[in-house]
Formats: structure tokens, C-alpha cells, sequence
């Protein structure tokens, strides 16, 4: 049977199996939109604003192992796709974009509503497709997926033109996929993974650092029974939080830029260094010729060549899927007949704690007078049981919910940790709601944070989205003011947030519940009627100290043992 | 250093445009990029030029490695190759200096593929190095134009780049 480019476009998400997607019409998407409209397999979130589409998409993806699918128009549709589209780009989140197109015909006539989709997004998607023929949209769909997901994940977007979607063609979906200049790789090197194992077996000082790979390939299982195999200590960025147990007693926390003392102090002086799906970032690393000042052998297994030996000298490269990469060396470490010794480990231990006591842990100065945002983090971890899926905007709030929220589970926290997206909060946890009905949903932000895309409240409505908002208030763009504190002599430029609305009536005004909290007193009673409304967002704004700074710190440029603890402790 | 990567690529629409995009992103220097199908209609050959800090040629290649569209890069530098470059030369050619010029394109074994009263046309076929050598010796008052195609390059012997 013949099928419009639209309906072969939504039989394409159908055969996906793809259930929820976020999106916005508008005149190039209109046969879509019909088409959308003509079925109810896959059901359309529509959001507020194009940027939050993409961003629910990205929650959904990233709280699942599913790809996050989201539809917008052509011109500002796409361009306001743009930040949600780099954001997932830069933390390698499987999504489809589809988005329409002014009419082939009309095209590079400066129509209305164009924009060139694939050459402004080039930079910041996995790759993109233009939509040439009708005939193409199946197949091309079917890559996009397959894109999206395989490999290193990132964002795939297919750009249909108007007149192309309303064509008709047979509506035939590929079985299968294989793109000739395209081969991800699976399993690892065996004789690489026999050095790594050779090397970590007689590592004196050893350390396994792992990030957002660790996640997003589902291998937290591996990476937990290698640390315990091992019982080498072991650190999670800010990405891969949730990789490994954070209340084991082999978890040092994060590492780096607001990292624990003891996480950045092992990373520095380890002898070899393991690194699994993670990349070196200058937040994790700091300063790589500081880094680089203490010799060590490195490990890196990575799915992507070109994250290895980008900013840091890797001694052992392994490239490949990690789950299997992992299963390869748990098999060559337990049919080693070596075994780390264990009084060079116990002495390794010894520093090791020995900066946890040092570093005197996270810690903070509560008062009874003015709510500490730490406090309401640990109260929140405290009510949800540790179990919530916490989503988070950019800023002292994403630092305080990674350091003070224990993930004992990985794709538990969603945060921007690439691009640093602020806004990107409450629209994941659309997502994250979705795909999670009936789970704990808590969004930590900031009040500008949230204001990036407060719309959102307003799909939260219209979807029954129960999410609880913490934002925590102190009036300021915390991070920024906290750097101009430190580094630009107190001059707090533009960082202030005047006028700021009645967060409480605002809520309300959308339809939700809205609380203002003032007194630590009341921060647990507020929380736990908050997550008592299990049908009800609840817009939480907590007053916070305006002068609170996030530490440990490595400032920028600085290396890692140059790490600042709390001043006032 | 100074290196030629060759790489294999989808003859797509856009494809190049990933390629420019990929090295303008990253800061990657382009001293010249040459580009034309293969015997296989849905390949192209393309020929970067650029120069960089070891690490920074290792990441170009693990980048372009990563592009979709590319099937096969070769970083020629890693082994024995061939590269020529094309250049067309017009120049001032009046008086005693024009058998000068005739003598020179000689040496360097130019063809002379169009002359005029007053002007030469001289086509060369060479190494970038002796391209420029040739433009030396001539000196840039005499020259009107230069056109260059860019180097392009191949492996020597069973050094081949192939799907």
C-alpha cells in the first residue's frame, strides 16, 4: 500500500517501537502532524518551547535505553532544537530529531521559515541526514536509529521538506541496516586487555575512574564487580555518577573542578589509572601539564578512538562496547593466577584514607537561621531514599545535588555535563516522568535555571507530570557570582537576579502547587508533604544562603592536589 | 610536521562540508584540500594537506576516522608516497626575459600551454616544493596569475587505499 512521506515518517516511529515523542507544529510539519494525529501508537508531547522538546527527549533517553525522539518545524523550530540537540551531542545521548523543511522546490529561496537545518546543526549532531526523495524517508529513519544508538550514542537528525512528506511511495521498513563507512566496534583488543590486566595486577598505587560511558552503555554491573575483584578504590564523574555504588566504601565520590580532596588527590598520585568511558575533561582533569608533572601508566577503554589520547598520554588504548571490553578483562584478571598484593593495597588504602580525613569529607556549615542548600539536598536524598531520579539545571545546584545526592544506580541523575545547559532541567524530567510513570521525580535548579524554560510547567499541566521542582533560591547566579568572587575581586557583574517573580503565584498560576520555604525548620516538612502529592508537581522555592560556594574547588587552569577546601571549616 | 591524508568518502552532498567543518571546529590547519570521484561513482578521493603537533595529526585522523561518511583514511606520511600538484602560471613575457622564461619552464619540466604577445601560459605538474621552487626562480614581478590544484597523493607500490 502507497503511504505518504508523512505516515511512512510515523510508521518509522512505530516500528521503533518509540512510545512517547516531544514536539511543536508548525507549517512544515503540518502533514506529520496529520499524520500523527490519524494513529495513537505513538503519542505526542507537545512542550512549550522547541528547546524543551529536544531536552525531553534527551531525559527520556537518558533515564531508559531508549532513543529520545522529538519533531519540530522548520526555521526557529529547528534553531531552537539547537541548544538541546548540542546538549546531547556533548553527552553522547542517543536522539532522533526530525524536523520539517520548506518545500524542495522552494528551497535556498530564503522561503518562509527557512533555515539550513543539516548545515546548522552539522557541528553539534553524530550526523544528519537531508531527505531528498520519499522513497528515502524509511531507510533514512531506520540509519537515524541505528545511528543514534550504536557506536558512541549521539543526536541523528533527518530533515524532511514539506512537498517530500506529502509524496507517496510503498512503505516498505528495513529489516536490517549497514552503513559501509560506518562499523562501531564490539569487543576489545585481547592483547591490549591482557596488558591492562597485566598492569593493573601490579599496580602499587592503582585507580579506577569512570564516567558517562560507564552509564550509557549499561555497564555499572561490570565496573562494579571489576572494582570489587580488584578492591582497588574508584571515582565516578560527574557523568558517570550512579556507575558505581555511591555508599560503597571503595567509592572515593567525584573527582575534579568540585570533586572530593580524596578523589582528586588519587587520580593525581595514582601509579596506573584506569579509565573507562571517560574522557579527560578539563573539569576532571584541571590542568593536564600538572596532571601530566606525576608519572603514571594510563588504561583508557573507550568506545571512541578520538576520545583517547586527546588531552592526556594513554600508555594502554582499548577500543570497544564496554560491557563486553569489561567482561574481556574480569576474564583475564580471574584466569590470572596473580592477585594485586595485598600489603602493597593496604598501604594504598592507608593514603587513601588518609586523605579522606584530610579532605574531611563534604561538608558544609548548616545553620538554623538561613537554609543551606547542601541541607536541602541531603533532606532530599534523605525523603526519597536515595531512589529518586534526579534531574538538575547548571550551577552551584548541579554541584551540590552530585556531591550531596548518593546514586546507588546508574541513569538515576540527569544533568547537563558537557555543554552545561541551564534550562535543560525540568524538560528532562518531562522526559524522565514519561518514560518512569509512577517513579520519584525530583528537578534541583536554580531560580535562573528554571526561569530558562519555565514554560514547561504549563506541558507539565497538561500531561500530569507529578515532578518535584527544588529550586533553590538564593538570588543569585550562584556559580557565576561565587567565580567573580573569587577571581574578580567581589565585582558581582550582572550575577544578581532582581525582580524576581513570586515563584509561589507563579506555580499557581499554572495550575500546580507552589510552596516558599524561608526557615531550615521547615525544609523537611515541606519536602516530605511534596513527595507525599504523588499526582501533584510541586514547585518547591527554597530561600537559600546567597553567599554559599561549592567546594572542594580546583579553580580553572589550576591542577588537581591545587584543590581549595571550605575556607570556613 | 607537514602531512597528506587521504581519505575515502560517500559522494554525497555535504559530505566535504563535514570534512571543512570538522577542521575549522577544531582548529585544524588546511594548507590545501583536493576533492573529485573515484572510478566508483559513490566514492570520492579527497587530499588534505595539514600540519600539526603529533597529537594533533592523530586526532585529525581519528576525527575524520569518525565521520560518518568516510569509508578509509590514510595518513600517506606514515609510509612511502607519491604526491603531485598541478599549476598554471601566467606570466609577463616581453623581450629577452621571454626566452628566459621559456629556458626556465624547461628545467623545470613545464609545458607551455598557451602564449599571447605578450604573455605566457605554463603548466607544471610536480611536488608542492617544486612548485614553489619553480615560482622562486621566476619571481613574483613577472607573475600575472597562479592557479594551484592542491596536492594530491598515493601510496608507493602495494600501499593502496581501497574499500
Amino acid at each position: 500500500m502507497e503511504l505518504t512521506g508523512a505516515e511512512i515518517a510515523i510508521r518509522c516511529l512505530q516500528e521503533e517501537g518509540v512510545e512517547y515523542i516531544f514536539g511543536y507544529p508548525g507549517g512544515a510539519v503540518l502533514h506529520i502532524y496529520d499524520a500523527l494525529f490519524q494513529q495513537d501508537r505513538v503519542k505526542h508531547i507537545l512542550v512549550r518551547h522547541e528547546q524543551a522538546a529536544v531536552h525531553a527527549a534527551d531525559g527520556y533517553a537518558r533515564s531508559s535505553e531508549k532513543v529520545g525522539v522529538a519533531l519540530v518545524t522548520s526555521g526557529p523550530g529547528i534553531t531552537n532544537a539547537v541548544t538541546g540537540i548540542a546538549t546531547a551531542y556533548m553527552d553522547s545521548i542517543p536522539l532522533v530529531i526530525i524536523s520539517g523543511q520548506v518545500p524542495s522546490y522552494a528551497i535556498g529561496e530564503d522561503a518562509f521559515q527557512e533555515v539550513d537545518a543539516v548545515g546548522i546543526t552539522r557541528p553539534c549532531v553524530k550526523h544528519n541526514f537531508l531527505i531528498k526523495h520519499v522513497k528515502d524517508i524509511g531507510p533514512t529513519i531506520k540509519k537515524a536509529f541505528y545511528l543514534a544508538k550504536s557506536g558512541r550514542p549521539g543526536p541523528v537528525l533527518v530533515d524532511i521538506p514539506k512537498d517530500i512528506s506529502n509524496q507517496k511511495t510503498e512503505f516498505v521498513y528495513p529489516d536490517s541496516v549497514s552503513i559501509r563507512s560506518y562499523n562501531p566496534v564490539g569487543k576489545g583488543d585481547i592483547e591490549q586487555i591482557r596488558r591492562a590486566a597485566q598492569l593493573l595486577l601490579e599496580a602499587k598505587r592503582p585507580m579506577i575512574y569512570s564516567g558517562g560511558g560507564v552509564v550509557l552503555s549499561g555497564a555499572s554491573a561490570q565496573l562494579t564487580e571489576l572494582v570489587r575483584l580488584l578492591g582497588f578504590p574508584c571515582t565516578n564523574t560527574l557523568m558517570g555518577l550512579g556507575g558505581y555504588p555511591a555508599t560503597d566504601k571503595q567509592f572515593l565520590g567525584m573527582p575534579g573542578m568540585h570533586g572530593t580532596y580524596e578523589a582528586c588527590m588519587a587520580m593525581q598520585y595514582c601509579d596506573v589509572l584506569i579509565a573507562i568511558g571517560a574522557r579527560f575533561d578539563d573539569r576532571v582533569v584541571g590542568n593536564v601539564e600538572h596532571f601530566a608533572q606525576v608519572p603514571r601508566k594510563i588504561i583508557h577503554l573507550d568506545i571512541d578512538p578520538s576520545s583517547i589520547a586527546k588531552r592526556v598520554k594513554v600508555d594502554v588504548p582499548v577500543v570497544g562496547e564496554l560491557k563486553p571490553v569489561l567482561e574481556q578483562l574480569l576474564g583475564e584478571l580471574r584466569n590470572s593466577n596473580k592477585k594485586p598484593d595485598p600489603a602493597t593495597l593496604a598501604a594504598w588504602w592507608k593514603q587513601v584514607n588518609e586523605w579522606r580525613v584530610k579532605g574531611g569529607g563534604l561538608r558544609y556549615k548548616n545553620s538554623t537561621e538561613i537554609i543551606k542548600p547542601q541541607f536541602v539536598i541531603e533532606k532530599l536524598y534523605e525523603i526519597t531514599g536515595g531512589d529518586a531520579f534526579v534531574t538538575s539545571d547548571v550551577g552551584q545546584h548541579q554541584m551540590w545535588a552530585a556531591q550531596y545526592y548518593k546514586f546507588n544506580k546508574p541513569r538515576r541523575w540527569i544533568n547537563s555535563g558537557g555543554l552545561g545547559t541551564m534550562g535543560f532541567g525540568l524538560p528532562a524530567a518531562m522526559g524522565v516522568q514519561l518514560i518512569n510513570p509512577g517513579a520519584t521525580v525530583a528537578c534541583v535548579t536554580g531560580e535562573g535555571s528554571i526561569q530558562m524554560n519555565i514554560q514547561e510547567l504549563s506541558t507539565c499541566k497538561q500531561f500530569h507530570l507529578p515532578i518535584k521542582v527544588l529550586s533553590l533560591n538564593n538570588r543569585y547566579l550562584g556559580m557565576v557570582r561565587q567565580w567573580q568572587e573569587f577571581f574578580h575581586g567581589n565585582r558581582y557583574s550582572e550575577s544578581y537576579m532582581d525582580a524576581l517573580p513570586d515563584f509561589v503565584k507563579l506555580a499557581e498560576a499554572y495550575g500546580h502547587i507552589g510552596v516558599r520555604i524561608d526557615k531550615p525548620s521547615d525544609v523537611e516538612p515541606a519536602l516530605k508533604e511534596a513527595f507525599a502529592r504523588k499526582n501533584d508537581l510541586v514547585f518547591m522555592d527554597f530561600q537559600t544562603d546567597p553567599t554559599e560556594n561549592v567546594f572542594p574547588m580546583v579553580p580553572g587552569g589550576k591542577g588537581l592536589s591545587e584543590v581549595i577546601l571550605s575556607e570556613d571549616l | 610536521m607537514r602531512h597528506i591524508i587521504s581519505l575515502l568518502m560517500e559522494n554525497e552532498a555535504g559530505a566535504l562540508s563535514r570534512v571543512a567543518g570538522l577542521f575549522s571546529a577544531r582548529g585544524y590547519n588546511i594548507e590545501s584540500l583536493v576533492v573529485a570521484p573515484t572510478e566508483d561513482p559513490t566514492l570520492s578521493r579527497m587530499t588534505i594537506v595539514t600540519s600539526g603537533s603529533d597529537a594533533v595529526i592523530e586526532q585529525i585522523n581519528k576525527q575524520l576516522n569518525k565521520l560518518i561518511d568516510v569509508a578509509a583514511v590514510m595518513d600517506l606520511n606514515e609510509g612511502e608516497h607519491l604526491e603531485r600538484e598541478l599549476m598554471l602560471v601566467k606570466v609577463r613575457a616581453e623581450g629577452v626575459a621571454r626566452d628566459e622564461l621559456k629556458h626556465i619552464a624547461d628545467t623545470f619540466q613545464g609545458r607551455i600551454i598557451d602564449v599571447s604577445d605578450r604573455t605566457l601560459t605554463i603548466e607544471l605538474t610536480d611536488t608542492c616544493a617544486r612548485l614553489d621552487g619553480f615560482l622562486q626562480a621566476i619571481g613574483r614581478d613577472l607573475i600575472l596569475e597562479t592557479v594551484r590544484s592542491g596536492a594530491s597523493g598515493i601510496g608507493r607500490g602495494e600501499r593502496i587505499l581501497k574499500l
